[in-house]
């Protein structure tokens, strides 16, 4: 039988939905330059006091700030879509007879990473 | 049907999913915008002398594996579908190539913690 | 057809004939219509007034067969269900669910589907045999929420269509299968799970998700198949390590 089969080209496009979601998966390529960001900064660390100083200047340079306020943005999005779709992972919770509704999971998650970040920045200062 | 190697690296990329929704934006926040500009927390919060410090403090060292090498699996394993979804020719022999540089950046992450001392 | 009160709408259609066309091309066509009336009867009124020749598949005209499944304006919707209103004045277009073959103008080639759907065990594999004369299956309240909502699916496709890693990668089992093999796993009258989990566990299997979810946004009967699939990674994930741990049950 012939058929027709489409191509997938620009599939990302044809949808609000899907922008959303490449959105989500790009701030991948975001969260893994700061990883390599933090792990350039454990080399200079263990290379002196002189290198670690030079990778702490470069980091107030405005390219810097500029990349890592976007980083911040597209990872925090990153994190809303993380607790948005979590329920989809669990099984159902119970408490008695009623089922924990998904609008809790993620309320739970979002109150958690409030206060951890609130933890975070308290142990910086 | 085989059985899929899969559950290995989705756990590490869950793993640093959840670690980086629930501390990311913060940490990229402090790290690079409130310190370096001296915003909010003092520019000395990241001297040589305290990042050394922490460096050399189990906790300090525990905590600096887990977010790199955590946010390193996350990534390059979302990296991989990125890659995959725009329509480079990267078949499932492709992700360990993604994990194995995720891996790597652990590993000399590991060593680096281990010299410090 | 009416007391149309002078509203005309127009519906764009994708056309294919196997017979004569390399590529498909699209036909519009003004449809006279009340604000009572589906997209599916939009496309009825084409077939009986304006083109016989124009192909779509549906049955019940009630959301319930899960026939007329296809892309309004690119967004999958059942057109039985769809109004033709919600589209007026600007007109819609009308195209076959993306991501399977199109065999001629609206209908697709599920053959990929029912391999899968057959692949699932899609029916109830109990213990052991239970003679009528034993009674019923018994099940509380819970045990049946466990299941209930992925019984609901009526395999209309969208879902499929909304999928993008199934139109990527064809060897994905895709969410409605999975979804229907969740139903049967979660059921307490089922012992069919081991024998499922060999698929769940495959690259083929919960493997090809991303959890794009827009499967669950899509599904005409509400049901949540993005669920299903990554509940089942965590399984397979508990069956990935315990086997080190725990021998299995059948060996």
């Amino acid at each position: 039988m012939k058929t027709y089969t489409r191509t997938m080209n620009g599939w990302w496009r044809r949808n609000p939905f899907y922008l959303w979601y490449t959105l989500r998966e790009w701030s991948s390529f975001f969260l893994t330059a700061y990883a390599l960001v933090l792990l350039f900064g454990l080399a200079r660390l263990a290379e002196g006091a002189a290198q670690y100083e030079a990778w702490r200047a470069s980091l107030a340079s405005p390219g810097a700030v500029i990349f890592h306020a976007a980083a911040a943005l597209i990872v925090l999005y990153h994190a809303w879509t993380w607790f948005k779709v979590m329920h989809k992972t669990l099984p159902f919770l119970r408490i008695g007879a009623r089922r924990v509704p998904d609008s809790a999971i993620f309320a739970a998650g979002v109150a958690s990473s409030v206060v951890l970040s609130l933890l975070l920045l308290w142990g910086f200062a | 049907m085989k059985r899929s190697n899969r559950p290995i690296f989705w756990s590490l990329f869950g793993a640093g999913g959840m670690l980086s929704a629930l501390v990311g934006p913060m940490l990229i926040f402090i790290t690079g915008i409130a310190v370096p500009l001296g915003f909010l927390l003092p520019r000395d919060t990241m001297s040589y002398e305290r990042v050394l410090a922490f460096a050399q403090n189990g906790f300090g060292k525990l905590a600096i594996f887990v977010v790199i090498g955590g946010f390193l699996f996350h990534g390059l394993h979302r990296i991989y579908h990125c890659l995959h979804e725009v329509g480079l020719p990267l078949g499932h022999g492709w992700m360990a190539v993604f994990h194995g540089l995720a891996a790597l950046g652990t590993l000399v992450a590991l060593y680096l913690l281990i010299v410090i001392g | 057809m009416n007391a149309t009160n002078g509203k005309v709408i127009a519906i764009e259609c994708l056309r294919y004939d196997p017979q004569t066309d390399d590529a498909p091309h699209y036909e519009t066509y003004q449809v006279p219509f009340t604000d009572d009336m589906s997209v599916l009867q939009g496309l009825q009124y084409i077939k009986d007034h304006l083109d016989g020749s124009l192909t779509f598949r549906w049955s019940c005209r009630m959301a319930i067969c899960g026939s007329c499944g296809g892309m309004v304006n690119g967004v999958p919707r059942l057109s039985c269900e769809t109004f033709l209103r919600d589209f007026y004045p600007e007109g819609l277009r009308v195209e076959p669910l993306t991501h399977f073959p199109i065999q001629r103008d609206l209908a697709v080639d599920q053959t990929d589907f029912l391999v899968k759907l057959r692949s699932i065990k899609p029916y109830i594999i109990p213990e052991a045999p239970k003679p009528v004369t034993e009674g019923t299956f018994l099940q509380t309240p819970q045990q049946m929420d466990e299941y209930y909502q992925y019984s609901q699916c009526i395999n209309c496709l969208l879902c499929y269509a909304a999928c993008p890693q199934y139109g990527l990668d064809r060897e994905f089992t895709g969410p409605g299968a999975l979804a229907l093999l969740h139903r049967y796993n979660a059921d307490s009258r089922d012992a069919g799970k081991a024998e499922r989990m060999e698929l769940v566990n495959a690259d083929e299997g919960v493997w090809g998700c991303t959890l794009v979810s827009y499967c669950s946004e899509v599904c005409p009967k509400s049901i949540d198949p993005a669920r299903a699939v990554n509940q089942n990674k965590v399984e397979s994930t508990k069956d990935y390590f315990l086997r080190f741990v725990a021998p299995r049950r059948n060996g």
